[in-house]
């Protein structure tokens, strides 16, 4: 008899709501959700749709109030001191007074690796996000594109499986975000690692994702799940073929049946 | 060239403007006394002759600029430095109390912003004394310091560098707190993720970022120990040292001296500071700041 692997993340009825000044806020509601290994699971939708308090309450960074989530079948704090997830924000945040080499380092340093374990390491996260060459630099004086690379390289440097990326590309150009949606897809087939990826793009979740998950504000919670049907090889121009437009068409679908844009 | 433009002409236009004010001055407030003693000596002199008289007086009510400076010149270049005379080994005397209280107050300061940063109770028990005992006027509490420890037998540089510590602590205090608290949420998230530890997280992200923080404050700090060193000097019947100097030069109405150690001491404080500012920008340099 073989067993099911775990689920990476499972989420079932859960539910979050901030207490705040003007009364209680729901940000989540009744959010079932289970997510693979090696999935690329985009989360969509607009500004108060709680996608990001529910990548935060995987990386444990918020606490749920209703409801169970599991991360590799453990509790979320379980996970986070198990350093089982990266964690990609929507800015570098980067150390402006480390090289960045020495961001790379940070997590390995509070880990504990050796000098020698780091070193290796960090040349192969930054082969990885293709900054090979720029170590010795200071954050700012690299291009925005490149620090978020090699924030990505720092939330890769540790090896967890699973990464939670929070927006990453959301400040930058279309032309350096295309470039990056790119690299990410090569760097994800590489790595075989799970990823959870907030966007506010369409085209984005859908050239990225093996699954998008549709989100509608107040309060947040889950409208649509969306099997991407694309293959896993995806150049850029796969965004004109039909497959790709219908997809996005039901995903565009999905956003306004949840009234977001009512108002 | 630009530096010139910018900042060159600028302060030497002011510094020209403050000692033709201060001639202008010279001449006004010693002229009461000038004409006294002409009346006595039954002179009439001209014009000329009577403002030259008041810029040249040996006790003058106002000495004029280059009164003080050749008194400044005399007293720094032309005086064995072991003379107590020389304005250099007046100015080692404070400076060395100065630098010792800077130090304590430094060290002082950064324990206290730890604390206050690290411990709940502390950030509300001890900001309010903090800022309270800067309100008490230091010239009150100096005598009192002084009198209180050298009654056990602590005398000398350590009362008086004392006295600095306690104004130079408080603006070090205030701009730690500030510094270990300046992390954005977004590296404290960062280090969360990582189940970094409290003191993993203060050596690797609170301390690195407030260092701009501590050399602001410790620019304020440096200048403020000074006057402490100076403001000790005055109640302790010290022989020595700038404030000692102000003390002598105001008993004797030797008021070029007096003006000569004022002098004195803004070289000192400049000096002080600048260096500061230097290291300030040499970590920054080490630390991968943006050169300006």
């Amino acid at each position: 008899m073989t067993e099911q692997p775990p689920a990476v993340v499972s989420a079932s009825k859960l539910g979050l709501t901030f207490q705040t000044n003007d009364g209680p806020v729901q940000a989540l509601s009744n959010v079932d959700l289970t997510i693979g290994k090696g999935e690329f699971v985009s989360f969509i939708g607009p500004s108060g749709c709680g996608k990001t308090t529910l990548l935060r309450v995987i990386a444990d960074l918020e606490k749920a109030t209703a409801g169970a989530i599991s991360v590799n079948g453990m509790t979320p704090e379980q996970a986070r001191e198990k350093r089982a997830y990266g964690y990609v924000f929507q800015a570098a945040a980067l150390f402006p007074w480390r090289t960045i080499e020495r961001n790379v380092a940070l997590p390995l340093e509070i880990i504990g690796l050796s000098q020698a374990e780091q070193a290796e390491r960090i040349k192969r996260t930054m082969e990885l996000v293709n900054l090979s060459g720029f170590e010795k630099k200071y954050p700012w004086q690299l291009s925005g594109g490149m620090q978020q690379r090699a924030s990505i390289a720092r939330a890769l440097a540790f090896d967890a499986d699973l990464l939670l990326m929070d927006e990453p590309f959301g400040a930058l150009d279309e032309i350096v975000r295309d470039h990056l949606n790119e690299q990410l897809l090569e760097l994800w087939k590489r790595t075989d690692k799970t990823i959870c990826f907030v966007t506010h793009s369409i085209p984005e979740a859908v050239y990225l994702s093996t699954r998008i998950v549709v989100m509608s504000p107040r309060p947040g919670r889950v409208t649509d799940i969306i099997e991407s049907t694309l293959p896993r090889e995806r150049p850029l121009d796969i965004r004109e073929t039909p497959e790709f437009l219908a997809i996005a068409a039901r995903v565009r679908d999905g956003l306004r049946a949840g009234h977001s844009y009512d108002d | 060239m630009d530096t010139f433009r910018s900042k060159i002409v600028p302060v030497t236009s002011i510094l020209a403007g403050v000692v033709v004010l201060w001639y202008v001055f010279a001449v006004i407030l010693n002229a009461p006394f000038q004409r006294d003693l002409d009346r006595r000596a039954n002179e009439t002199p001209g014009i000329v002759d009577f403002i030259g008289k008041t810029l040249a007086q040996p006790k003058p009510t106002l000495p004029a600029p280059h009164q003080v400076a050749v008194n400044f010149f005399e007293n720094t270049f032309l005086r064995s430095v072991t003379s107590n005379r020389s304005l250099v080994y007046n100015a080692w005397v404070t400076l060395s109390s100065t630098l010792l209280g800077f130090a304590f107050g430094t060290a002082l300061g950064i324990l206290i912003a730890v604390g206050i940063v690290h411990v709940a109770t502390l950030d509300r028990s001890l900001m309010p004394w903090i800022i309270a005992s800067q309100t008490i006027p230091i010239l009150a509490v100096a005598p009192m310091i002084i009198v209180v420890l050298a009654a056990i037998g602590i005398t000398g540089l350590i009362p008086k560098a004392l006295i600095s510590t306690y104004l130079s602590f408080f603006p070090v205090a205030v701009g730690m707190v500030k510094g270990l608290r300046s992390p954005e949420l977004m590296h404290l998230d960062l280090m969360h993720t990582y189940n970094a530890s409290a003191s993993q997280t203060f050596w690797k992200l609170r301390v690195p970022a407030s260092v701009p923080f501590l050399f602001t404050s410790m620019k304020v700090a440096v200048a403020a120990s000074l006057v402490g060193a100076i403001v000790g000097e005055l109640p302790t019947g010290a022989v020595a040292g700038i404030g000692a100097k102000l003390l002598a030069g105001a008993y004797y109405s030797q008021t070029i001296d007096i003006w000569s150690a004022l002098v004195a001491g803004s070289v000192v404080a400049a000096l002080l500071v600048m260096v500061v500012g230097i290291a300030g920008r040499l970590v920054d340099r080490a630390m991968g700041g943006r050169p300006a």
